[in-house]
C-alpha cells in the first residue's frame, strides 16, 4: 500500500517536473515576474483597475499582429521576422482610405479593404522568395521587411498624396511621419460596445475583433488545408510523401500572415489613435515575435492559446514595469528590461536543441 | 574527366553574374558623380578618410566567414567594448595617443569576454548563426544600455560632469572625444594634390591584413577553414570543431573593439546609445558591396567595398537632392540600398547552397544510373 502511494507520488512529481520542463524556465520566470508586479503595484500607489486597464488595452492593440505569427510557424517557415512587408500592405490600405475620404467606422472598413490586394501581391511575392530560401527563412525574411520598410520610406515622401490631415502642409507632398485619425478610425473598434465599470474599461470591440479572427484562424488550422500545413511544418519530406503541394501550402501561410499583419497594424493604430509611417515599422517585428515566444510557442509550434497567454505576459510586462518601477525606487529601467527580455527570449527559442531540426 | 573550358561568352556571364552587386554600384556611382556635381579632390579627400575610417571595421568580419558562420552581426559587441573603453578614457582624461591605446587594450578583454559569450550561443544554434548573432547583438545592446545608463556613475565610478547625466548616475547621450579627434591620423600624414592621407593609420590597417593573410596559413587558421568547408569532417580529423569556431568569434569581436576605436578616434563624437546600432548593417553592407558573399571574402572585397559602398553614402543625398528635388530622399535611398544589397547577398547564398545541394543529388544519381547500366 505504502509502495503504491510512493508510486503515485512519483508520478505525479514527475508530472508536475514535465509539465514545469514544458513551460520553460524563462516563461516561469517572467509569469512570476509579472505576478510579483500586480502584488507590488498597489503599494506603490497605482490603481490595481487602472493597471488593468492598461493591459487589456494594450492586449487588444497587439493581439492580432502577434496572432500573424501563427500561419508561418505552422508551416515551417519560421518565426515571420519579415511581419513589416505586412504592415506596410496595412499602411498602404490606412493612408488610402483617408486620401479617398472615408471617415468613422467606413475609413477602417475600407482600409481593411484596400489593404488586402497589397497583402496578397506582396504576400505572394514574399512567400515565392521564402519558397526559394528555405532553410534561410528567418535571416532574410528580417532583411526583406527592412528593404521594404526602406523603399517605402522613399515612397511616402514621393507618392500624391493630397490630404492636408496627412501630408506635410508647407510642401503639398510626402506624408508626415506621424498623424492623429481620431477623425477616421481612431477607437473605432475598442468604442464598440465599451464596457465601464469604475475604473476599468473594457474594449470590447476590439477583443471581439481579435475573437472573430483568432477563431476564425482555430477552424482554419482544422480544416483540410490547416492540416495538410501543420504537416508541412513538422516534416516537409513526408508531407510531400503525402501528396501535399509543400510550396503551395507555404504560399498559403505567408499570405495569411502578410494579411493579418495589416489588419493586425490597422486594429493597432485604432487603439494607439496615430498612424506612424517611415521608420516606425522596422522594428515592429521583434515585438511580435518574443510576445509569441514567450507564450510557450517554439520556432515550429504555435497555437492561439501562445498568442493569449503571450501577448498578455509581454504587453503586461511592458505596462506594469515602469509603473511599479517608477513608483518603488523612482528608477525607470523598464525600457532596457523590455529589450533585454524580449531579445533574450527569442533567443532563448533560436538555442534549443530540438528545434533546430529542418 | 578532362576540364571542358567553359566559352568566352559564358565566361564573361559567369563573370557578370559573380560581381552583379560591385557592377551595379559602379554604374550607380556613375549616374550619381556628374549628377552631384562635387570637385573631385572633396571626393577622394572624403573616400580616403572614410576608407582610414571603416577598413578595420570591416575586416573585423573577415575571419567568421572563413569559420563558415556566416557575416558576423554580432561585431556590434566589439563596437559596444570600444564605446566602454572610450568612455572610461575620456573620464579619465587620457587624451591624445595614449588615451588612444588605452581603450584599445582596455576593450580587449571586454570585447573577447563578450565574443566568447556570443560564440557559446553561436555553437547552440548551429546552422542559423547569422539571425542568432544578429539577436545577440540587440540582446547586448541591452544590456549595455543596464550598464552605462545606470551603472556607469553609480558602481562603476564617472567623475567628470560634462560625461555624466545631471541626475548623479548614467552617460550623457553624446561624449566628447574631441581631444582624441584625429590624433592617430594626424601623427604621420602627407598631402597629395589637396588630398590628406592618414598614413600611420593606413599603415595599420595594412599591417592588419598581413596579419589575415599570415592567419590563413596557420594551424588555427587552416582548421578554421576546415571547420567553414564541413563540420563533421573536420571533427573526425580531429579539430576542436566548438572551440575553433569560440575563438573565430573572439578574434573578430576583439578586432571590431579596435577597429572602433580607429572609427571614433575619426569621428571625434561618440553616440553613446547609437553609435554602435548601424555600424554592423553598414559593415556589412560595404562587404557585400565589395563582391563577398556569406562563405567567401577577401581583402580586396573589403576595400573594393569600402570604396564603393562609401562613394554612394557621400553622392546619394546630393544626387537625390537634384534628382526628386528632396535631400531626404537620397538619405532613404541609402539605407534602402544597403539593406537591399544585403537582402541580395544573403538571397543569392541559399539559393546557391541549395543549387549544390541539388547539384550533389544529380550527380549521385548519374553515378548510380552509370553503375545500373554496367
Amino acid at each position: 500500500m505504502s509502495e503504491y502511494i510512493n508510486e503515485s507520488n512519483r508520478t505525479l512529481l514527475d508530472r508536475v517536473k514535465g509539465k514545469l520542463k514544458e513551460f520553460g524556465l524563462p516563461r516561469l520566470i517572467i509569469t512570476a515576474f509579472l505576478l510579483l508586479m500586480f502584488i507590488i503595484a498597489p503599494f506603490t500607489g497605482a490603481n490595481f483597475w487602472t493597471q488593468i486597464t492598461n493591459v487589456i488595452n494594450r492586449f487588444s492593440w497587439n493581439a492580432v499582429l502577434v496572432l500573424a505569427m501563427v500561419p508561418m510557424v505552422h508551416s515551417g517557415c519560421g518565426l515571420n521576422f519579415g511581419l513589416p512587408v505586412g504592415i506596410i500592405a496595412g499602411l498602404l490600405g490606412a493612408t488610402l482610405s483617408i486620401e479617398w475620404g472615408f471617415t468613422g467606422p467606413m475609413s477602417f472598413v475600407m482600409a481593411i479593404l484596400i489593404a488586402t490586394p497589397f497583402a496578397l501581391v506582396f504576400g505572394l511575392a514574399y512567400g515565392w522568395l521564402l519558397n526559394k530560401i528555405k532553410g534561410g527563412e528567418m535571416m532574410i525574411a528580417t532583411y526583406v521587411g527592412f528593404s521594404v520598410v526602406s523603399f517605402f520610406c522613399m515612397m511616402w515622401l514621393v507618392l500624391p498624396y493630397k490630404k492636408p490631415d496627412m501630408a506635410w502642409g508647407f510642401e503639398g507632398t510626402g506624408l508626415r511621419t506621424t498623424f492623429p485619425i481620431d477623425k477616421y478610425y481612431g477607437g473605432v473598434l475598442a468604442n464598440f460596445l465599451r464596457i465601464q465599470i469604475g475604473r476599468l474599461v473594457i474594449p470590447t470591440g476590439a477583443l471581439l475583433f481579435f475573437a472573430l479572427l483568432a477563431l476564425a484562424m482555430w477552424a482554419f488550422l482544422h480544416t483540410k488545408t490547416g492540416t495538410a500545413m501543420t504537416a508541412v511544418g513538422s516534416n516537409a519530406t513526408f508531407a510531400r510523401a503525402a501528396g501535399i503541394n509543400v510550396d503551395r501550402i507555404r504560399m498559403l501561410s505567408v499570405v495569411m500572415s502578410t494579411w493579418l499583419a495589416a489588419v493586425g497594424i490597422l486594429v493597432y493604430e485604432q487603439g494607439f489613435g496615430f498612424v506612424q509611417l517611415y521608420n516606425a515599422p522596422f522594428y515592429m517585428a521583434l515585438p511580435a515575435v518574443s510576445a509569441i515566444l514567450i507564450g510557450g510557442a517554439s520556432a515550429n509550434k504555435a497555437s492561439i492559446t501562445n498568442v493569449i497567454i503571450g501577448t498578455i505576459l509581454f504587453q503586461g510586462m511592458v505596462t506594469m514595469t515602469p509603473t511599479v518601477m517608477n513608483g518603488l525606487i523612482n528608477l525607470d529601467i523598464s525600457e532596457v528590461l523590455r529589450v533585454i527580455v524580449s531579445n533574450g527570449m527569442i533567443l532563448y527559442a533560436l538555442t534549443r536543441k530540438s528545434e533546430a531540426v529542418r | 574527366m578532362n576540364e571542358n573550358k567553359p566559352s568566352a561568352s559564358k565566361r564573361a556571364l559567369n563573370f557578370l553574374g559573380n560581381n552583379a552587386v560591385p557592377i551595379m554600384f559602379i554604374i550607380i556611382i556613375a549616374i550619381c558623380i556628374p549628377i552631384a556635381g562635387f570637385s573631385p579632390t572633396f571626393l577622394l579627400n572624403e573616400i580616403v578618410t572614410r576608407l582610414s575610417r571603416n577598413a578595420f571595421l570591416i575586416l573585423s568580419l573577415l575571419i567568421p566567414i572563413m569559420a563558415g558562420m556566416g557575416l558576423n552581426f554580432g561585431m556590434t559587441l566589439g563596437a559596444m567594448a570600444a564605446e566602454i573603453a572610450l568612455i572610461l578614457t575620456s573620464d579619465w582624461q587620457i587624451w591624445g595617443i595614449p588615451g588612444i591605446v588605452l581603450a584599445m587594450i582596455m576593450s580587449i578583454p571586454i570585447s573577447a569576454l563578450l565574443g566568447l559569450i556570443c560564440g557559446r550561443i553561436l555553437n547552440a544554434a548551429k546552422g542559423r548563426e547569422m539571425i542568432t548573432s544578429y539577436i545577440i547583438s540587440f540582446f547586448m545592446n541591452g544590456v549595455y544600455q543596464l550598464v552605462v545608463l545606470y551603472m556607469m556613475g553609480s558602481i562603476i565610478p564617472i567623475v567628470h560632469t560634462n560625461i555624466k547625466l545631471p541626475r548623479g548616475y548614467g552617460v550623457r547621450a553624446s561624449v566628447d572625444l574631441t581631444r582624441i579627434r584625429k590624433c592617430l591620423d594626424n601623427v604621420w600624414s602627407i598631402n597629395i594634390a589637396g588630398v590628406k592621407v592618414p598614413l600611420l593609420t593606413l599603415l595599420i590597417i595594412a599591417l592588419m591584413c598581413l596579419v589575415i593573410v599570415w592567419f590563413r596559413r596557420t594551424k588555427l587558421g587552416q582548421d578554421m577553414r576546415a571547420v567553414g568547408q564541413d563540420m563533421d569532417v573536420a571533427r573526425a580529423a580531429g579539430i576542436d570543431v566548438e572551440g575553433t569556431r569560440i575563438i573565430s568569434i573572439v578574434i573578430s569581436t576583439v578586432l571590431a573593439g579596435i577597429g572602433m576605436v580607429i572609427y571614433l578616434q575619426n569621428m571625434g563624437d561618440m553616440a553613446t546609445y547609437s553609435s554602435h546600432s548601424q555600424i554592423g548593417m553598414f559593415c556589412i553592407a560595404a562587404l557585400l558591396v565589395g563582391g563577398a558573399s556569406v562563405d567567401r571574402a577577401s581583402i580586396g572585397n573589403v576595400f573594393l567595398g569600402v570604396i564603393l559602398f562609401h562613394t554612394m553614402f557621400i553622392l546619394a543625398p546630393s544626387a537625390g537632392a537634384v534628382i526628386a528635388g528632396n535631400e531626404v530622399i537620397g538619405e532613404y535611398f541609402r539605407v534602402f540600398v544597403s539593406y537591399g544589397v544585403i537582402t541580395v547577398a544573403l538571397v543569392m547564398y541559399e539559393t546557391k547552397k541549395r543549387r549544390a545541394k541539388a547539384g550533389m543529388g544529380a550527380q549521385l544519381a548519374a553515378a548510380q544510373q552509370e553503375g545500373d547500366k554496367r
